[in-house]
């Protein structure tokens, strides 16, 4: 338990951690997690604003120059105005804003498909704890028959269906995901309605909704903060992985995935940045929300409290 | 148990017949199959006629029940592609996907194994830390861009191994395999760690899990007092406890090995079941797409239906709970 160095005053009440200090404060121990979420808001903040801070609009094609292709890092463009970084691809795109540009799109198909699949898969695994019964085992079924096939295959067949296209990808992530919340949340919820506290709200006879949403739902939230943050990197690695195979984002809205299958062909050439930039960038996403997420679940596991 | 296994067919057959009918509408009904089977120049009359002889103007249910007729006689329809029998294609694809799936799992357990008994052994060194460190790499690189800096590596810059294809083949029983030949084996060994690295972390975690949880046992305190040597408790008491837990996952995720093939068969121009598919899908070759997804799915429920009825042997809990 983290000490409180100020020694109280004897006039003053001894303050009185809340639950979110104590949770900030048991996080910020581990050094490495905090330099990834450091790294990741970063990140963040760095596909937030490419507008703003990219050297160049990757996709008005009025700024690039076809002879800039396949420029190497740190080489100035043909009219030595500007200076690529991290190299030009194959249309004279500078790489540095072509990786901001392709992280906004990673990040919001990774984030956006996550955040749907955890409310989908919240309620139902919910719903299912809640009910029992019936409902319980047609929603476990359906969870242990998702969780069944592998979350490529699941994708491959969506898309194979859909074709391609951003929000055919976000669907794809959300099928895939859903499950792992649901399965999380009945599993905790499970737990949390043998509770006095829930015993003490239904003989208050509150409506079923108002007891799943308002009491049950914040005691089942930790778990599902984990997973969350768990699957939100999954789902950028699919993502990516997907527009890598060329079934995932269109050309005209390159991810990061796709900027590394962009560069493939040039990289037997010898032409690496192309594809080894993007995927350090994807890299550096990755690992860093594995990180705090790994984190996260010993900080907010209640078994492994001091 | 007789009454277990029919109700487990049963629920197979079950799941099956579902996959069947999701595979039939999107690929069938969500997509215009006029579009893709007829050209573009045929008149009127001739378009009639070809969505006539395809049995397009019937109703879906009874496109769909031809359908799975088709199916449960083995024939998926031709590829548009190569105008071959589609589960002909995959027949011929598979031996290629199988060999570089079992190189790989071989692979995730001749280097899991050891650097798991290590990480287990002594777990707060420095190399225990470090292989642990390179699991969770191994955990959350994707696939994809390993295998390209593999190339990267290996190919291009050292010229040590040659990037992508399949290399020299041998006939054996009118398939070619490729492991038999110094050549295919070179063509075959970066594909072979791309598609294994994930499951060598696996295999590190539980190896380490099982000897940390093994090595506080009193059979392995009571060897150790009658005066074993450690080398004779740890290569014999404690590796075959760790073994089943190991063996069983590895095996587990041979499924799920071929599906994922499909990444690294194309980052490595690997000609086998995963590069099919996917080019398949790029030019709408429909009866391809189905009869990979239908194999497939078919595979999958008979690995989960063989698990299951493994466990139920084993664990006798399992078939008393479902009665």
């Amino acid at each position: 338990m983290s000490v409180t160095t100020a020694t109280p005053t004897p006039d003053k009440a001894p303050r009185v951690e809340t639950p979110l200090q104590r949770f900030i404060s048991e996080f910020a121990e581990s050094k490495l997690a905090l330099g990834a979420l450091i790294v990741f808001l970063c990140i963040v903040l760095i596909a937030l604003f490419a507008p703003l801070i990219a050297p160049q609009n990757p996709y008005d094609l009025a700024q690039l120059d076809i002879m800039d292709g396949r420029l190497e890092p740190g080489s100035r463009n043909g009219d030595d105005t500007m200076t690529f970084w991290l190299g030009t691809d194959d249309q004279g795109r500078d790489m540095l804003s072509g990786i901001m540009y392709g992280l906004r799109i990673s990040l919001m198909v990774g984030a956006g498909s996550a955040i749907v699949a955890a409310v989908v898969g919240a309620s139902l695994g919910m719903l299912a704890a809640y009910a029992g019964g019936k409902t319980d085992t047609v929603i476990m079924r359906l969870v242990d028959l998702q969780l069944s096939f592998p979350t490529i295959l699941s994708a491959l067949m969506i898309l194979a269906f859909l074709g391609k296209g951003i929000m055919n990808v976000v669907i794809a992530l959300i099928v895939v995901e859903w499950a792992y919340y649901a399965r999380t949340v009945r599993g905790t919820a499970l737990v949390e309605r043998r509770r006095e506290y829930i015993e003490a709200a239904q003989c208050l006879a509150l409506p079923t909704r108002r007891i799943i949403f308002r009491h049950l739902l914040p005691n089942c939230m930790p778990p599902l903060i984990v997973v969350a943050t768990i699957q939100i990197a999954r789902a950028i690695a699919l993502e990516a992985t997907l527009s890598f195979l060329g079934l995932g984002v269109p050309i005209t809205e390159p991810s990061l995935g796709l900027l590394i299958a962009n560069g493939y062909e040039y990289m037997l050439s010898g032409k690496y940045w192309i594809s080894f930039y993007p995927g350090i960038a994807l890299l550096v996403t990755i690992v860093s929300i594995n990180l705090v997420g790994d984190h996260l679940r010993d900080v907010l596991n209640p078994r492994l409290k001091k | 148990m007789s009454v277990y296994l029919l109700r487990r067919l049963i629920q197979a057959a079950l799941v099956m017949l579902a996959m069947s009918v999701i595979v039939f509408i999107g690929v069938y009904a969500i997509g215009d199959p006029v579009e893709i089977l007829i050209s573009p120049d045929a008149d009127q009359a001739e378009r009639a006629r070809a969505i006539a002889a395809l049995g397009l103007d019937k109703p879906l249910w009874e496109q769909y029940l031809s359908f799975l007729g088709n199916a449960l006689r083995g024939d998926l329809g031709r590829s548009f592609v190569f105008n071959e029998p589609a589960l002909k294609l995959i027949g011929q694809r598979a031996p290629a996907t199988l060999e570089l799936a079992f190189a790989a799992m071989i692979l995730a357990i001749l280097i899991g194994l050891p650097l798991g008994l290590y990480a287990g052994l002594r777990p707060d060194g420095f190399g225990a830390k470090a292989i642990m460190a390179g699991s969770i790499l191994g955990f959350s690189l994707p696939t994809f861009w390993v295998g390209l800096m593999l190339i990267m590596v290996f190919a291009v810059q050292l010229g040590w191994l040659p990037s992508t294809g399949r290399g020299e083949t041998v006939d054996i029983l009118g398939l070619r395999w490729s492991f038999l030949t110094a050549d295919g084996l070179a063509h075959m060994a970066m594909p072979a760690l791309n598609l294994a690295l994930f499951k060598i972390s696996l295999v590190i975690r539980l190896t380490r899990a099982g000897v940390r949880e093994t090595m506080l046992m009193d059979f392995v305190k009571f060897a150790r007092a009658k005066g074993l040597a450690p080398s004779r408790i740890i290569g014999v008491h404690v590796f075959k406890n760790i073994l089943i837990p190991v063996v069983t996952v590895t095996g587990l995720e041979l499924g799920s090995t071929i599906a994922f093939s499909v990444v690294t068969e194309s980052v490595f121009a690997w000609p086998g079941m995963g590069k099919l598919i996917i080019d398949s899908i790029n030019v709408l070759d429909r009866p391809v797409i189905v009869a990979y997804l239908m194999s497939i799915v078919l595979m999958f429920i008979v690995i989960n239906l063989v698990v299951d009825l493994l466990y139920s042997v084993l664990d006798p809990r399992v078939r008393l709970e479902s009665k």
